[in-house]
Order: C-alpha cells, then structure tokens, then sequence
C-alpha cells in the first residue's frame, strides 16, 4: 500500500548549478530506485531564506510530490541527513485534501506550460 | 426644574456599535487544505511579529485554525516564514 509524500529541501547557495542538479538528481533517483513513482516536481531555484540557516542567507529549493511505502519516508530523511548539501529538509504524507490541492496544482501548472508553448 | 423631563439628553450621542459578524475564511470561500508554500496568505494570520494569531482575532474556525497552525510551523521549518521577526507588515 503506497502513501502520497511530498518533500521539500534547500540546497547549500555555494554549488553550481551542475552540482545543484546532481544533487536533485541523486534524490530523483533515490526515490525512484526505492520503488517510489515521482508524481511532480517542482524547482523553485534560488530564493531567500526568511532566517539564515547554517549561516546561509540563500538556498536552491527543490519540490517532490511521490507515492511511495511508508517505510521509505524514514530512509529518505537519514539520506537527507547524512548529504551535507542538504541544509534543510520537510517530508510529510498527504491527507486526502492535501492531494486534491496538489492534483490542481499540478494541472494549473501544466495549464500554463501549454499556454506558453 | 422641569419635572417631566424624564428625556436624558446626551452631549454626543452614544454610538450604538454594530458588530461586525467574524466568519472563517475557510469555510466561506470552501478552502479545504491550508497550503504552507504560500507564506504571503499566511501572513494574515500572523501578527507583525511572526506570531500566529487567536482564533478570536481572526475569526477561523477551530478545524482550520488547526491547519493554519500547521501550515505555518511547516513553513517556517523551510524558512518561508521567520520564527521571530519585527515589523513585517
């Protein structure tokens, strides 16, 4: 029985944009590799934070939405945990209103992209 | 002295206030979950100091102000929103 997630994380500002998308990339990877299915993803790119943490003004914040096994959420935070790049992280499951938001969300956000193309 | 000038007569007149019925935000305009990525809604439950705001103020609806605590915990987590702050309106 698979859960709906959603994950949030700031990147440390001092990497590159190649070593941002790495990092993302590493836990694109680590979710799918766990039997994880990405529903969105969301890039956020630089923003300022409301507080420094790790004397950081700065972070790349990255959106996941997942569905995946309850058990993967606690070895996705130590993943978290243990990559230095990492300066800050939120994983939380959604209840039913949470994912009704995030469906429209997701289908605005494509509304727009068709618009654009 | 008149006797039969039961009337009270007031300098200014008392203003009879009329209260403006509070209502949940929530509930009128059906908002079902309280989204923490978005800290500019948030912001109008929280006072200038980044502390959220009582029910009685607000008029939120148990059930929500709830999700309205929550929503801003989680979003200060992310450091969308301060813990502590002065003027931030």
């Amino acid at each position: 029985m698979k859960n709906q997630y959603e994950t949030v994380f700031i990147v440390t500002p001092v990497l590159s944009d190649i070593q941002v998308k790495e990092t993302v990339k590493k836990f694109r990877d680590i979710i799918t590799e766990h039997g994880g299915e990405i529903v969105n993803e969301e890039d956020w790119g630089l923003r300022k934070l409301a507080y420094p943490i790790q004397k950081k003004s700065t972070g790349f914040y990255q959106l996941f939405e997942f569905a995946a096994e309850p058990t993967f959420a606690k070895t996705l935070e130590t993943q978290f945990r243990r990559d230095e790049r990492i300066i800050r992280f939120l994983t939380f499951s959604k209840d039913k209103y949470a994912q009704a938001y995030s469906e429209r969300r997701i289908n605005k956000s494509k509304v727009k992209t068709e618009k654009e193309n | 002295m008149a006797a039969n000038s039961s009337e009270i007569r007031y300098l200014t007149p008392p203003s009879v206030e009329v209260k403006k019925k509070k209502y949940c935000r929530f509930k009128k305009n059906k908002i079902k979950f309280v989204d923490y990525k978005d800290p500019e809604f948030l912001k109008k439950f929280l006072n200038e100091q980044g502390k959220i705001l009582p029910r009685r103020i607000t008029g939120t609806s148990l059930k929500y102000q709830r999700k309205v605590a929550k929503a801003v915990k989680r979003a200060r987590h992310i450091a969308l929103l301060p813990y502590v702050t002065d003027m931030m309106k």
